[in-house]
């Protein structure tokens, strides 16, 4: 089977400072790839290049099969690639349903058809179990980091995307909706979506991931079955980039 | 994870719209508060001081008076909802005025021609100043400080240095000195607040039979009887006699710009509120960076921004070169920018972007309307006109920032 997104040789650079050397990913339906690797290896701007936030310099960027150029943000979400970013990406002006539809809001003619979008928000919502809310119509600036966090998942999960990307989705989580948000994430990779999921906690990681993927400085130090390796195999790939015969061998994939 | 739905809308009443409001203001969104508390204030002082403030006549002055501002102001909500700014906005409008006197008074053009020249005038002003602050990322700050200066020499060449133009065309006229009859005026009032009722109960039982949270007929019944009765009682005032010589000529009715502001208001109100446009606008000033994310042209939005307001100050020229009946180099400056901005922000639009309404400026124009008649019932000159605007101004500001901290504290905004 294509995995559904595949890139290959990506560059980038900001100014003089590159930043992904030749990075390689291959993301399959229906599974969860953890993507990992310390704080600054490339994690969030790899994943930016993959929403069309930030232009690739070189490489090749395939989605199902075929290569695309991702320009935008819109260009992605066209694809049906939808992306939680770190630094949540939502209005604090704007209430919980405008901030879900901003930018694809429903209408009738020209006038926003609120009502609609309120079910649609309502019924996602829901359907993560979100309890805390006490209105979907408050501004997302009263809401805690959880409950953001909720939010911003809900809007990616709104689109019947076929990759959801989460960029630390429970790093500002208590215990038990980071156990719900990795529940979610499973069930979106059971439902046949392909999961990207970003974190820096190894047993989250091994406890929903199918594949891993460890960037280390900037480079794709391996990608393996979650299976296949252990968790101390794992963090030295995170830490030097190589454990035994994975990884790099000076700076270039085994 | 189970799928319980935990979406209680609260069960709106009157009592959970009144707390909420009261929550929202303990957490620093005062809304129009402060220009409400400002008005009634204000005008008690200035009923107390000078009993001619209370009277007819000058009741209609002040909607005569306050006009271009507030329409001026009215644009300027859009670009202060980016977190921007417009310096130049008053001098626009001068701009903008002189073409129409010259249009109509050299050209000999009609009114419509001219005015509607004047206005595409103010649409490729704010064209140029929103590219220059969209794509060439100047501060708007100083793209606007600098088309103040140019604005200003502009209208200093298009009058031919220091002469005046005077307005002679009737229509252009009437806007700032006729009134509808009477009888239309009561019409007037009785379509507004049918419209405005209409449309309230249609969407409340549009949400209810969708089982969404819907507004309660009682607080709607509030909302719309207050309407009702001040409207009435502003139409019933504006349309007693105030001619001091009702045989030879009769003044009475809803002076024509009132009519104008309120268009504006709802058009422009309608554009913020139920569009997508208008939702895009918010979420910029909120956050450029998700607004990009959210796939929003963030560019198109700031030069729109800058095209309603440079299009709305257009307006307001037309509105004083009709009240003034000439254009002269002063037209659209001294105080008129100081005023607008005060304008928009004593009524609840921040500076620090994000939060307004069209409905501030209009509450702000009041407001600034009644301080600067008030001041000259009671003699007082420019000197301290100025002051005491600048000191509301600076009043209004330190509100918007004090409650903007208030907000960061509680976590409400
Ligand atoms: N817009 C930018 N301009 C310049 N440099 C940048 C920019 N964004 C990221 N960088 C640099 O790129 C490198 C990788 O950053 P990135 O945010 O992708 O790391 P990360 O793997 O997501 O780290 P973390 O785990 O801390 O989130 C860092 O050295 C950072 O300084
Ligand atoms: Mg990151």
């Amino acid at each position: 089977m294509t995995p559904v997104l595949e890139l290959r040789g990506i560059d980038k650079s900001f100014g003089p400072v590159q930043v992904l050397h030749d990075v390689a990913l291959t993301v399959r339906a229906g599974e969860v790839t953890a993507l990992v690797g310390d704080n600054g290896a490339g994690k969030s701007t790899l994943v930016k290049c993959v929403g069309g936030i930030h232009p690739i310099d070189s490489g090749e960027y395939l989605f199902e099969g075929k290569p695309v150029h991702v320009h935008s943000p819109r260009e992605a979400a066209a694809l049906g690639i939808e992306i939680v970013y770190q630094d949540l990406a939502l209005c604090d002006n704007l209430d919980i349903v405008q901030n879900m539809f901003l930018g694809r809001e429903n209408k009738r003619g020209l006038v926003l058809d609120e009502d609609t979008m309120e079910e649609m928000a309502a019924r996602t919502l829901a359907s993560l179990s979100v309890k805390t809310v006490k209105s979907i119509r408050q501004h997302v600036s009263s809401l805690s980091g959880g409950q953001r966090q909720t939010v911003a998942i809900a809007k990616a999960v709104l689109w019947n995307s076929k990759v959801v990307i989460l960029d630390e989705p429970t790093a500002a989580l208590g215990v038990a909706q980071t156990a719900q948000v990795l529940e979610l994430v499973r069930r979106l990779a059971d439902q046949g979506l392909a999961v990207v999921l970003i974190s820096h906690n190894m047993n989250d990681v091994f406890a929903v991931s199918d594949r891993i993927a460890a960037l280390y400085l900037g480079r794709m130090a391996a990608q393996v079955k979650t299976s296949d390796v252990t968790h101390s195999q794992v963090v030295e790939l995170i830490t030097s980039g190589r454990s035994g015969d994975l990884g790099l061998t000076n700076g270039v994939p085994a | 994870m189970t799928a319980t739905i935990e979406q209680k809308p609260e069960a709106p009443s009157i009592t959970s719209n009144v707390r909420g409001y009261a929550e929202r203001v303990r957490g620093g969104d005062m809304g129009a508060l402060p220009a409400v508390l400002g008005l009634i204030v204000l005008c008690t002082v200035f009923a107390i001081m000078r009993p001619s403030f209370f009277t007819a006549g000058n009741f209609a002055n002040l909607f005569t008076q306050g006009a271009a501002v507030t329409v001026i102001a009215m644009g300027l909500v859009f670009v202060l909802l980016l977190g921007e700014i417009d310096l130049s906005a008053g001098f626009a409008s001068g701009v903008c005025a002189a073409v129409l006197a010259i249009l109509l008074a050299e050209q000999g053009q009609p009114w419509y021609v001219a005015a509607l020249a004047a206005i595409a005038v103010g649409t490729v002003i704010g064209v140029v100043l929103g590219t220059l602050v969209a794509k060439l990322g100047i501060p708007s700050f100083v793209v606007t400080l600098a088309a103040f200066l140019g604005f200003q020499g502009l209208v200093l060449v298009l009058v031919e240095g220091g002469t005046n133009i005077s307005v002679r065309d009737e229509t252009i006229l009437a806007i700032s000195n006729n009134n509808l009859s009477p009888v239309l005026s009561w019409g007037m009032l009785a379509i507004g607040v049918g419209g405005y009722a209409a449309i309230q109960l249609l969407r409340a039982r549009k949400r209810s039979r969708r089982n969404l949270a819907s507004d309660p007929i009682s607080l709607i019944a509030v909302r719309v009887g207050a309407l009702a009765a001040l409207g009435g009682l502003a139409v019933y005032v504006l349309n007693l006699e105030r001619s001091r010589n009702a045989a030879l000529v009769s003044l009475k009715g809803v002076p024509v710009v009132v009519p104008i502001i309120i268009v504006l208001l709802v058009v422009w109100t309608f554009v913020l509120r139920r569009t997508a446009f208008g939702r895009h606008l918010y979420a910029v000033g909120g956050n450029a960076e998700a607004a990009r994310r959210a796939g929003i042209n963030v560019d198109r939005m700031k030069i729109s921004a800058f095209v309603i307001c440079s299009s709305m100050a257009a307006v307001g020229g037309i509105i004083a070169a009709s009240r003034a009946s000439s254009v002269d180099p002063n037209t659209g400056g001294s105080n008129v920018l100081l005023y607008a901005v005060g304008a928009a922000v004593i009524g609840g639009t921040s500076l620090f972007g994000g939060k307004g309404r069209v409905l501030d400026a209009v509450l702000g124009g009041a407001v600034v309307a009644v301080i600067e008649n008030g001041m000259g019932l009671m003699g007082y000159g420019s000197d301290v006109k100025f002051i005491v605007t600048g000191s509301v101004l600076l009043l209004a500001a330190s509100v918007d920032a004090l409650s903007r901290k208030r907000a960061a504290a509680t976590g409400l905004r």
